[in-house]
């Protein structure tokens, strides 16, 4: 059985790849691109896929939510993606690679009994990008 | 082709197990062991997988989902207390894993034939939490 949680957080970003022109940059992120950067309210889906144990839960939500919000929602809540956050250091803070580093962290501190199934993680409800964990 | 189906339903619940003592309940449970219960508004969404029938061009139909939906899962626990109401839920802890399993053990064997089958049910307790069961063994 999977369990899915959501969580949210707010942070900003600026996309803007140093290997390119600044017109190059421009054209490639539009908007993304402008010089001071701008924020979203971001949704963090985690989805767990195991037995249930003898309380007929999949997972523990306190558990679950401890480990979330202390790898994942402190580090990220109300910070510049590009300045704040070491795991995005050297990366453009796309959300592509921004569920990316959200993956690797909890993969590298998954402490729980369930398997990390998924992250899906939204930039605004038109944007949505998601990632399988392999079994 | 995967055709899905949303329902809801609002029902109140307790999540307790009675051989554990209070305090372990709530260890494990929270807020929802609270012993006079508390609600949610749950939303399930039913996934039916079939190949559209070549006459009607549907996969399964609605008006008959609807009725199924209804039957077996809103007219027994809207605006119930499930551990009171609803078996098996006297006796098994009404966890929103449980539930699933329990809607999809009522539904599957209506929604089956030969080109026809259950394929999930999600089951959201609150916006921000939901089960996918797929029919798997459960422990």
């Amino acid at each position: 059985m999977r369990l899915t949680r959501r969580y949210r957080f707010s942070a900003s970003h600026r996309l803007d790849t140093p290997t390119l022109t600044v017109e190059q940059n421009r054209r490639l992120y539009g908007k993304c691109n402008n010089p001071y950067g701008h924020g979203h309210d971001y949704m963090l889906e985690v989805t767990v896929e195991g037995p249930l144990d003898s309380s007929g839960q999949v997972v523990d939500r306190g558990a679950l939510d401890a480990l979330v919000a202390g790898q994942v929602i402190e580090r990220l809540d109300h910070k510049n993606l590009n300045a704040d956050v070491p795991e995005l250091a050297g990366a453009v803070p796309t959300t592509e690679n921004l569920a990316s580093a959200i993956r690797r962290t909890l993969v590298n501190s998954w402490t729980l009994p369930p398997r990390l199934e998924r992250v899906r993680i939204s930039e605004t409800d038109r944007n949505i990008f998601e990632l399988e964990t392999s079994k | 082709m995967l055709l899905t189906r949303k329902a809801e339903f609002s029902a109140s619940h307790v999540c307790a197990n009675p051989q554990l003592s209070e305090a372990e309940n709530r260890a494990i449970y929270g807020a929802n062991s609270n012993p006079n219960g508390h609600g949610h508004n749950y939303v399930l969404e039913v996934t039916v997988e079939g190949d559209p029938d070549p006459v009607t061009g549907m996969v399964f139909d609605l008006r008959e989902l609807k009725q199924i939906l209804n039957d077996e899962v809103v007219d027994p626990m809207d605006h119930r207390f499930l551990n009171r109401e609803v078996p098996p839920f006297d006796r098994v802890v009404p966890t929103t894993e449980n539930l699933a399993a329990e809607i999809w053990k009522r539904l599957a064997p209506r929604i089956a034939g030969a080109n026809i089958r259950l394929r999930n049910v999600r089951l959201y307790e609150t916006s921000d939490l939901y089960v996918d069961y797929g029919g798997e063994p459960c422990a």
